[in-house]
């Protein structure tokens, strides 16, 4: 177990992920269905989130991040491995048993046109989770519904709209409104600016920010955009294929990364300033992320690792605080990158089989 | 608002009603900042659904003849008292030739009469009311039927939409008449036993398209976002799934009606529906049958009662659809 | 002779509630081999504009010209327009699995593109359409070419569509939103790629994209659009550097790495306007925090605001308060209160 879950165990995270594995069966067959292989979405996950903090969750598409927060959240249940919520283990809670914490969790969507239904009044969407959590009679709602909405930016008088008749930007504040409304200690926000428009993805994050002061908010922050993590982040969390491979504080890992995954991510960003545009190296990976069902072997980023050797084609790395960095900034790679090294004039010794195309 | 049907006005490029969709409640949007400008009014979708379909001439005019013949079966009995005859009256003296024969339309009988001397015209009118209420009643049973079964195997999955999809693909695999033959033989033939009959052979066709919608608003961010709130499956079914469902619901109700209503007339002219002498369209026709040679009105006018009515709620059911549809209007899904 | 010259485009739609003008007045220009960006966020007209190049709006109604190598594209038959369409004028989108027919292998539909345009046999073509997609960085060309759509992934399936694109080798290359469906390393591949493309072949580049990030390290001039006109217009440096109008400077603003980690952001606050009923005056003044009287009453045209050079602005602030300083802030400040001092005393 890493030092950042040891350190965790003294009971300042409010939500914690231990040895997370997530697969999913795909499955064949008309009438018996039978197993014909696994997404291995999440393999071996350990997390945990500090009361007050906003953990980001940064990779790309088809890292497990989502999925990750599904588990946390209990839409999806683990294969194996542990949640625990303020100490507590709710991995095995059944539906019922896990109502009460559904009330300390919640998330934000990405989608902000899928995440409301659009045959319902915003006043009883965001009214939600009163009525489920049975909060207040119908009428004592509507003063509640309104004040949140008034909370998030929302004009009041509009609880009797539709969906369809907000924005995007909007919308998502709609969303933000109903996982406030039982004063959550948790948010899980998956992708809750992506789907936006620049000036308006600004307007939500400042919103996020508001009420985290206001409420002493903790958040889990999944995005695949870095620049957005970075800026909400305390910490942050970098996903590749499954796995957890770098874990360090914001600023730290933004002015160190060590793991050439996170070294690329970092150097493909886009920046929006010609002259650090043109003078700065892209370190352009080889081939596309490989397909979860069947991970490569030892380290997972090895086939398009300019720096890997034999032994990550065999050998896992530990996710661990690598030689000279603080014990908050863990790296699961053999070959951490060294300040100053050029990523771009490396190359790998491993055989050409092994490497993506 | 309205610019969500820009779609409505021809193929403009996605990006144009993506455009005007995500600007279009800027009305709502800046009006935090002004409060003053509620110039834009909160319409629901259904609201837009019917601004929509108002549009539609020939729609309306169903409908217009719908309302009509609605009330023309409520005031059935009005109706035939201001005519002079009842249902099942004879007229031995002009509505029947010496050879026994019916007599065509004149001032006495509008529509003419039948073999036994009775008033068309009045035995449509009380046609009417057998058809509709066989017609909507059976229809609204089938719906009821389709939507909690298709609700419930779109939902679950698994096991239970394995047994309930198999159920409905046997239903829907019964020869109809057969069956319809089997069971009046049994329980004799009537209202009631047409009702169910119908509405048997139906809710299967219901069935399946809700579960396929089902199917796809399951997987839909909101319903995620219903069950991280801890909302049940009870809850989420009829809450949250079942108000999406209303569009195809409502246009397959108004499909199914006409369906049903030919169906009766089916079972009636087969003398399997409702028992003689009660007058339907399906029954009339029946009867008609060895006359239609001398007689061109005794099949014609039930027959065009029928082919009216179904026209009525076809085109209807293609208007709702239109106005429903998301595709046309951009209204129901986003 | 520039390569393409809009002028003047306007482009509207009839709706049920009124005519959506998605492109109000939209003039530019742009040489062979270079690479113009237009920014904008959904709404804006960047789509649309290009779309009414290449003839796909249907349904629309266009006004005024737009001359690539001379002739003018919307007043052009359909059968001409289909020549000039893939062979000279090509254009790549944002969705690739959209794009590509997903019953038809890859390579198939390349060379039935080629065939299209070119009388050359089947073998030539298919060669032809192996090499490209080496060029573009599929491996294994040959192999691959006789793939379905879906054994692509996202990022080969955008070089494939790149390849399409690049068959004829046109004149001019219209990319919208090319990489926002893709991975941020995927993402550098492809923009690299269009980069070195570019500079083999020499052809002109239109990139049109919400994220200024994207353009920043490509584009040789930019133009920024807001409500389906252009608020500014610059080259690479001038917009970032010493942008104009408060649009630009919002949006550069709104980007989280823009300001430090833990900073505030800076949004633009408000929404986009319908395109149905548009604000009065300049289009921006209900969002713009340095909004003058005359801002809400008269429409601003583009004008010079640097000397000597291509930089233009649609915005009634005094044209040298240039860039995002805290200086150049209070100035614009002191200028929009005295915008609005003036009118107020006369009323």
């Amino acid at each position: 177990m890493s030092d950042d879950t040891r350190a965790n165990e003294s009971g300042e995270a409010l939500i914690e992920v231990r040895a997370a594995v997530k697969h999913f069966p795909i499955k064949q067959g008309v009438i018996v269905k039978r197993e014909v292989g696994r997404v291995h979405a999440v393999e071996g996950v350990s997390l945990a989130v500090r009361r007050g903090e906003t953990l980001g969750l940064v990779g790309e598409t088809g890292c497990g991040k989502s999925t990750l927060a599904r588990c946390v959240t209990r839409l999806h249940q683990l294969t194996s491995g542990q949640i625990l919520f303020e100490g507590q283990d709710i991995t095995g809670l059944s539906r019922s048993q896990v109502r009460p914490y559904r009330r300390r969790m919640q998330m934000i969507f990405q989608d902000p046109y899928g995440s409301l239904n659009p045959r319902r009044r915003v006043g009883s969407i965001i009214g939600d989770p009163f009525a489920i959590h049975g909060e207040g009679e119908r009428d004592e709602r509507k003063p509640k519904v309104q004040e949140l909405m008034e909370l998030v930016g929302l004009n009041p008088e509009h609880y009797n709209r539709f969906p369809a008749e907000f924005s995007g930007g909007q919308r998502q504040r709609i969303g933000v409104a109903r996982a406030l409304a039982l004063k959550p200690s948790l948010i899980v926000a998956d992708e809750p600016v992506s789907a936006l428009d620049v000036s308006i993805q600004a307007q939500i994050i400042n919103l996020l920010d508001d009420l985290q002061q206001e409420f002493g908010l903790t958040y889990l922050f999944i995005s695949h955009d870095l620049s957005v993590v970075r800026h909400v982040s305390d910490r942050i969390a970098v996903m590749y294929l499954g796995q957890v491979v770098e874990l360090a504080d914001s600023e730290e890992l933004h002015g160190r990364p060590r793991h050439p995954y996170t070294n690329a991510l970092l150097s493909a960003a886009s920046v929006a300033d010609p002259d650090q545009a043109a003078a700065r190296q892209r370190i352009v990976l080889t081939g596309d992320v490989p397909s979860p069902v069947a991970p490569p072997s030892g380290c997972r980023f090895h086939p398009r690792c300019p720096k890997a050797q034999q032994i990550c084609v065999e050998q896992v790395p530990a996710l661990k605080a690598r030689s000279g960095d603080p014990d908050t900034h863990l790296t699961a790679c053999h070959f951490p990158v060294e300040p100053g090294e050029d990523l771009t004039r490396v190359t790998a010794t491993i055989p050409e089989e092994e490497r993506a195309e | 608002m309205s610019a969500d049907m820009t779609a409505d006005s021809g193929a403009g490029p996605a990006d144009t009603v993506d455009a005007a969709r995500s600007t279009a409640p800027a009305g709502g949007g800046t009006s935090a900042a002004e409060p003053s400008s509620g110039a834009i009014e909160g319409r629901s979708p259904w609201q837009l659904a019917w601004l929509l379909l108002r549009r539609d001439k020939a729609a309306m005019i169903s409908l217009g003849f719908i309302v009509f013949i609605s009330l023309v079966a409520a005031l059935a009995p009005l109706l035939a008292h201001l005519i002079g005859y009842g249902p099942t009256d004879q007229d031995r003296t002009n509505g029947i030739t010496v050879d026994g024969l019916p007599v065509g339309p004149s001032s006495a009988h509008w529509f003419g009469t039948d073999n036994l001397g009775r008033d068309i015209l009045v035995r449509v009118i009380y046609g009417t009311q057998v058809s509709l209420l066989v017609g909507v009643a059976s229809t609204l049973l089938a719906v009821a039927m389709g939507v909690l079964v298709g609700l419930a195997a779109g939902y679950f999955g698994s096991v239970v939409d394995t047994v309930l999809s198999r159920a409905m693909d046997v239903v829907l695999s019964f020869p109809f008449l057969l069956f319809a033959i089997a069971l009046v033989s049994i329980y004799g033939s009537g209202l009631g036993i047409s009702v169910f009959v119908i509405a048997f052979f139906t809710w299967a066709a219901v069935g399946r398209i809700v579960r396929g919608q089902t199917l796809s608003i399951r997987e839909k961010e909101y319903i995620e976002a219903a069950r991280s709130l801890g909302a049940g499956d009870l809850r989420i079914m009829f809450v949250d799934v079942l108000p999406n469902l209303l569009a195809p619901v409502i246009v397959y109700t108004t499909l199914l009606i006409p369906i049903a209503i030919v169906f009766e007339a089916t079972l009636s002219f087969l003398g399997l529906g409702v028992v003689p002498p009660t007058p339907t369209w399906g029954n009339m026709l029946s009867d008609s049958q060895d006359f239609y040679q001398v007689a061109w009105w005794f099949p014609f006018f039930p027959g065009l009662a029928l082919l009216l009515t179904t026209l009525a709620f076809n085109l209807l059911g293609d208007g709702v659809r239109d106005a429903l549809d998301p595709r046309a209007g951009r209204l129901f899904q986003d | 002779m520039s390569l393409l010259e809009v002028s003047d485009l306007r482009v509207s739609f009839r709706t049920t509630d009124g005519e959506v003008q998605a492109v109000r007045g939209v003039s530019f220009d742009l040489e062979p081999g270079r690479t113009l960006g237009i920014v904008g966020e959904s709404g804006s007209g960047k789509s649309v504009c290009t779309q009414t190049l290449l003839g796909l709006t249907t349904g629309a109604r266009v006004t005024g010209s737009a001359r690539f190598e001379g002739e003018d594209l919307l007043t052009m038959g359909e059968d001409a327009l289909r020549q000039v369409r893939g062979a000279r004028i090509a254009a790549i989108f944002q969705d690739p699995l959209s794009s590509l027919h997903p019953l038809y292998r890859v390579g198939w539909q390349i060379v039935e593109m080629i065939r299209a345009h070119e009388p050359v046999s089947r073998a030539v073509a298919r060669r032809r359409a192996i090499e490209l997609l080496g060029a573009v960085g599929i491996p294994h060309p040959a192999q691959r070419i006789d793939d379905y759509p879906h054994q692509f992934s996202g990022g080969m399936r955008q070089r494939a569509l790149i390849a399409m694109a690049l068959a004829l080798d046109p004149r001019l290359v219209i990319a919208d939103e090319p990489t926002t469906a893709l991975d941020a390393t995927v993402q550098a591949q492809i923009l690299d790629l269009l980069l070195r493309l570019q500079q083999e072949n020499g052809m002109a580049l239109i990139m049109i994209t919400h994220d200024l990030g994207v353009i920043a390290g490509l584009a040789d001039e930019v133009l920024v659009m807001y409500a389906g006109r252009i608020a500014e217009r610059a080259d690479r440096r001038g917009l970032y550097y010493r942008a104009h109008h408060p649009y630009t400077n919002g949006l550069l603003e709104s980007i989280p790495a823009s300001s430090g980690a833990g900073a505030r952001l800076r949004p633009i606050p408000g929404q986009p306007p319908s395109l149905i009923r548009l604000p009065s005056g300049c289009a921006f003044h209900p969002r713009c925090a340095f909004a003058m009287d005359r801002c809400r009453n008269e429409q601003p045209e583009l004008a010079a605001v640097e000397e000597d050079s291509r930089h233009r602005s649609a915005c009634w602030l005094p044209s040298h308060l240039l860039g995002t300083n805290e200086q150049v802030k209070q100035e614009r400040e002191a200028a929009s209160a005295a915008g609005r001092v003036v009118e107020e005393g006369v009323a």
